[in-house]
């Protein structure tokens, strides 16, 4: 389990360390003509644009892109239809639900972390509720009393701390991140194994960071380069960095 | 919430709202609920909760792709758009089916292609859900030249999909009779389209609805691109107004427990925005997509308009520079400096205002005059319409052109009465 964490871990440097050890030899300069708008004449010296990240890997990052779509479209949206096909609507939301339960109790730790004492409460409240009534997750008996749902990772807890981003990073499979968020993905995910190696049998154990990975594409509608729009890769940048920044702040 | 509601709200607060005009019709409606009455907020803001029309939570909105042009070989930056993208929405006995078409920039799954998916569905419709020709996708893949904006092409571009969408349905469904609708520039669409299918017959269509149309394209934009004038202290302030806003949004943000339907609406009212700015927000989102659209025509063409001409970019190119420069430029500028150049040699006798003044409704005025079957719905406060131009639609359909008092651009699609009447426009008369 945790070797395939790992593995994810380890095999963004090694992506990086591919992009740049294929960079292209420099060409012999190709003067094209101008175009009708040209940036120099048009954007004013040393302008900075709104939705600038900083993305020192940008073409590394635009690999990693380019490849998640392509697991995309063969293995994870197959499987993704294939769970829908099999399995009932009712039974997916119970499981959806007995991973947000996991989720809540990451949310409870790192709260801890970030000295709030109101989602720690929210986010116990929410556990204590779902793991008995809610018979170990599967019913979200605390979303229908109406108990709120804070989110809180241990990448935002480091950016509670005053860490920055570092960075941006499109990781393997999971998409949008940076150095910050990538590392705090690791503290997590061994909580929650934590938790669950208490939990469950071995045989589930397994299959549960499947059932995860599934669960979490099923209900995560972006699909990649559907904007159709050139500057999609920009745009997801500003917004996931821009998105992440006010969950800090949250 | 996952990351990609929040881009989708986001984003969709700035870019969803399309797209409105002193106007001086008289109001047809009387006793009208829609409770937004200024013309700005109605356009961001849309359909406060409690006014929705009651429709089903999900229906079976499937994504397709259909290859247009199988021989066309895409420019690697734009490698993934070689299939145009829709949806269909299909009734499992004979019914009659609609096409919808989307407003400027939008794709066939945005929200009111959805909402009016929903709500024909539910009437018994098949439904056909379209990208407008000004989304990226239709650009690459469904786009004869490459270069959209022409009433007549986008039309043929349009009418060629939507003969194919039927044809590969075949056997699959059974239609009783065709029908079509879009909304902003969608609408537009749908008149021209009904007129060549006069002459096609592939459809013979049997109601046309155009929602909160453009008169003329070239006054629609210009004043869309001219919004961006509101921002305080000009275009080279863009960066702080645009910070406020992120900032201001930030706040409401961490109040909320879930960005959920209302949340606009909230975010508006606690934000307390000015009609100014929120023009020069509509501006802005018009401008970012308009962008990503006129960048990739150049991309498809190699015209030369802000990448150079001849220069291959791959997949994995750079572009922040022509971001930035697209984010300069106007819609207006990509009329005046690559629309017209473009399609020059097929027009020799016309002038350039002449030209691109043809893309209008009023070219066409004799043509809606004396078809019954094509009807208006309109707003008389609609944000795209220079002054007076409303005063078209009354003029040309009559009693066929319904305009509420209030609703700005496309705000109160969504609202319980608009709703009605859309559907209503299609099942009158129908066993």
């Amino acid at each position: 389990m945790k070797s395939i964490m790992l593995r994810v871990c380890v095999l963004a440097p090694a992506l990086l360390l591919a992009a740049c050890s294929s960079t292209p030899p420099p060409k012999p300069e190709t003067v094209y003509p101008e175009p009708v708008f040209a940036a120099n004449r048009v954007v004013p010296a040393g302008s900075v644009p709104i939705t600038e990240v900083y993305d020192p890997w940008e073409g590394m990052n635009k690999r990693i892109y380019n490849f998640n779509y392509h697991f995309d479209q063969w293995v994870f949206l197959p499987v993704v239809r294939g769970w829908q096909a099999v399995v009932p609507e009712f039974a997916r939301t119970g499981v959806h639900n007995f991973f947000e339960n996991f989720r809540d109790v990451r949310t409870m730790a790192n709260s801890i972390l970030q000295l709030s004492p109101q989602k720690f409460f929210e986010s116990t409240g929410r556990v204590l509720v779902n793991s008995t009534v809610g018979l170990f997750g599967v019913i979200d008996v605390a979303t229908a009393m109406d108990i709120p749902k804070p989110d809180e990772d241990f990448g935002q807890t480091l950016g509670y701390w005053g860490v920055g981003t570092g960075p941006y990073l499109v990781l393997p499979l999971l998409g949008p991140s940076n150095v910050r968020d990538g590392v705090g993905l690791y503290p997590d995910f061994v909580l929650q194994n934590y938790i669950q190696g208490d939990l469950l049998s071995k045989p589930l154990r397994a299959s549960a960071f499947l059932f995860d990975s599934i669960d979490t594409r099923e209900n995560t509608s972006f699909r990649y380069y559907e904007t159709g729009s050139a500057f999609e890769y920009q745009t997801v940048r500003w917004l996931y960095s821009t998105k992440r920044e006010l969950d800090v702040e949250k | 919430m996952t990351t990609t509601h929040f881009l989708q709200r986001f984003l969709g607060g700035l870019c969803l709202l399309s797209m409105a005009s002193f106007a001086t019709a008289k109001a047809t409606v009387e006793d009208y609920g829609y409770p937004i009455t200024d013309r700005f907020v109605a356009t961001v803001v849309g359909t406060p909760e409690g006014y929705e029309a009651d429709l089903p939570k999900s229906i079976p909105f499937k994504k397709r792709r259909i290859d247009i042009f199988p021989d066309r070989q895409l420019p690697d930056l734009v490698w993934y758009g070689h299939e145009m993208i829709y949806a269909e929405v299909l009734q499992d006995r004979p019914a009659p089916l609609i096409f919808l078409i989307a407003g400027t920039g939008a794709a066939y799954n945005g929200g009111k292609n959805v909402n009016m998916a929903k709500a024909f569905y539910k009437a018994g419709f098949h439904v056909i859900s379209l990208s407008s020709p000004t989304f990226p996708n239709f650009v690459t893949s469904a786009s004869t030249t490459g270069v959209v904006g022409h009433s007549e092409k986008d039309a043929e571009d349009l009418y060629r999909a939507m003969e194919m969408i039927i044809a590969r349905l075949g056997d699959d469904i059974e239609v009783t009779s065709y029908n079509v609708t879009g909304y902003s520039l969608g609408g537009f669409n749908a008149a021209y389209v009904s007129k060549l299918d006069e002459e096609r017959k592939s459809f013979n269509f049997r109601r046309v609805l155009l929602i909160n149309p453009p008169v003329s394209i070239y006054n629609s934009i210009s004043l869309l691109d001219r919004m961006t004038e509101n921002i305080p202290g000009g275009e080279d302030n863009f960066n702080q107004f645009f910070d406020k806003l992120v900032k201001a949004f930030s706040k409401i943000y961490k109040d909320s427990d879930e960005i959920g339907g209302d949340f606009l609406y909230q975010a508006y009212r606690a934000m307390n925005l000015q009609d100014e700015q929120l023009a020069a927000l509509i501006g802005v989102s018009f401008r970012m997509s308009s962008g990503s659209l006129v960048f990739t025509s150049d991309v498809m063409t190699d015209f030369g308009y802000v990448k150079p001409k001849g220069l291959m970019l791959d997949r994995y190119a750079n572009l922040s520079e022509y971001n930035q420069v697209m984010g300069r430029l106007g819609f207006t500028d990509y009329y005046h400096d690559f629309f017209y150049p473009f399609y020059k040699e097929q027009y020799p006798n016309m002038s350039r205002d002449e030209f691109i003044t043809a893309i209008s409704l009023r070219t066409i005025a004799d043509y809606l005059k004396s078809s019954t079957k094509i009807t208006v719905m309109h707003n008389e406060n609609d944000i795209i319409l220079e002054p007076g131009e409303i005063d078209f639609f009354n003029e040309v359909f009559g009693d066929r052109a319904t305009i509420y008092p209030v609703g700005g651009h496309c705000g109160n699609m969504n609202y319980r009465d608009n709703v009605a009447h859309m559907v209503a426009t299609f099942t009158e008369g129908v066993q």
